[in-house]
């Protein structure tokens, strides 16, 4: 057979096309409620992080279900919107409207018998987004425990936002994101630098614009919060 | 022809030292400098790297008889495409953490220029098994350059190794301090410029 005519050539690009179409198309249904149980699991995980909750090895379902009592959504105002529904609420749809419609999930987590209030972060690093979980204890103020993941950042530089060096930064000394009352967040600074007006943890060397975006992203993602902290 | 002929063992040895795709076929230096900042994804790298490159020799070695030349280019890069996609979703299935930590590097494996270029310098004109075979030996010589650059770079980058510190706090007393240069991807260039210099000055016949 002559491999090399027009007429062969196309009956195998496209005979080739439709067979790996339907193969990646089968393999992708077959696999999604088990990739999409994976990716909820993980959230919860994330969520247990950001409250110091060590998570390897132990059920994570029956321990979110335990700790976190209630999943409220918010208004910007700081009036409750729903009482249900926040594990839900995808921050990169809601950064898209105004600050009026959006849907702020707010989760009440108990830590033995003290109130906590876990506040979801989503901002831009240097390669994709950032995202991640900051616990407030009931003073709403006082960091309690941080919790940060990323896409695509650089390994060993932008990266480094997820290692335990920098995210103990947030409770090795209380840190606040509010002073005199007045809502001021939490700034990443060069190490070595000081910002005296709010309280600043040092950012990572060599990653820069990763660290410039946690920064941001606390500024706007808590900022959504400041009438709720205000209560 | 045996299953371990001496052109097997040949396809399967050559490319893991004298024929090594980084040192000598100059392929995959981009990855190479990418991902060997810490040992744990430049291993985990490797292993992927192996298992695609020898499945897609696989494969395309199956159809080369059928593959039309005028767009062979493109039947290898679906092949090697579909694989990918086929490990990541099951990664993210079956080995969610794993995946997480994979993040962009699996979807890289499809560009990575190795696969490219044993396709069509080997896959196409040999046989299903000593294909596969040149896959593997690809794949760990591959791997192989990628550990030891990235043993190098995390070591006095940041003191550790597969994120366990190695390098006591003493000797950080005594004034010693991490070398930030080699979290720079121009470092890696560098030290694969001297594994290569190595490599030739151990077999000079290498020598153009």
């Amino acid at each position: 057979m002559n491999t090399n005519s027009n007429t062969y050539t196309i009956v195998y690009a496209s005979v080739m096309v439709i067979i790996v179409a339907f193969l990646l198309a089968f393999v992708s249904s077959s696999l999604k409620d088990k990739q999409n149980e994976n990716v909820a699991l993980d959230k919860k995980k994330q969520i247990l992080s950001s409250l110091n909750v060590e998570t390897k090895g132990a059920d994570v379902a029956d321990l979110y279900s335990k700790i976190v009592l209630k999943e409220e959504i918010l208004a910007a105002d700081g009036s409750v919107k729903a009482e249900t529904g926040a594990f839900d609420v995808d921050s990169k749809v809601e950064n898209a409207k105004s600050l009026e419609e959006r849907n702020l999930p707010l989760f009440v987590c108990q830590i033995e018998g003290a109130t906590k209030y876990v506040l979801p972060v989503y901002g831009a690093g240097l390669w994709g987004p950032i995202w991640g979980y900051v616990a407030l204890n009931d003073d709403k103020s006082t960091v309690y425990g941080v919790y940060f993941s990323h896409a695509g950042e650089t390994p060993g530089l932008g990266a480094e936002i997820t290692s335990a060096a920098f995210v103990n930064q947030f409770t090795a000394t209380p840190k606040h994101i509010t002073r005199d009352g007045e809502f001021t967040s939490i700034a990443i600074v060069k190490p070595g630098k000081i910002d005296e007006t709010r309280d600043y943890v040092n950012g990572i060397s060599g990653g820069t614009i990763t660290s410039q975006g946690v920064d941001a992203m606390l500024q706007s993602s808590l900022g959504q919060y400041v009438n709720f902290l205000k209560q | 022809m045996s299953l371990f002929s001496k052109e097997n063992r040949e396809a399967f040895l050559s490319p893991l030292w004298k024929n090594n795709p980084v040192t000598m076929q100059v392929l995959g230096i981009c990855s190479a400098l990418a991902v060997t900042v810490k040992l744990e994804p430049a291993l985990v790298m490797g292993i992927s790297v192996t298992i695609i490159v020898a499945m897609a020799n696989l494969v395309i070695s199956l159809l080369r008889n059928t593959i039309p030349n005028r767009i062979r280019i493109i039947v290898q890069l679906v092949v090697v495409a579909a694989l990918v996609t086929i490990v990541s979703e099951c990664l993210k299935a079956f080995a969610y953490d794993v995946s997480v930590q994979l993040s962009v590097y699996v979807g890289l494996i499809i560009t990575n220029c190795i696969l490219m270029g044993r396709l069509e310098a080997f896959a196409m004109a040999n046989g299903p098994w000593s294909s596969f075979l040149d896959g593997l030996g690809n794949g760990f010589g591959y791997a192989s350059i990628l550990v030891v650059v990235a043993f190098v770079r995390e070591l006095f980058s940041a003191g550790t190794l597969l994120g366990f510190k190695v390098i006591p706090d003493c000797v950080y007393d005594f004034g010693y301090m991490n070398n930030g240069l080699m979290l720079m991807p121009p470092m890696a260039l560098v030290l694969l410029g001297c594994i290569i210099w190595y490599q030739r000055a151990k077999n000079p016949e290498l020598n153009d």
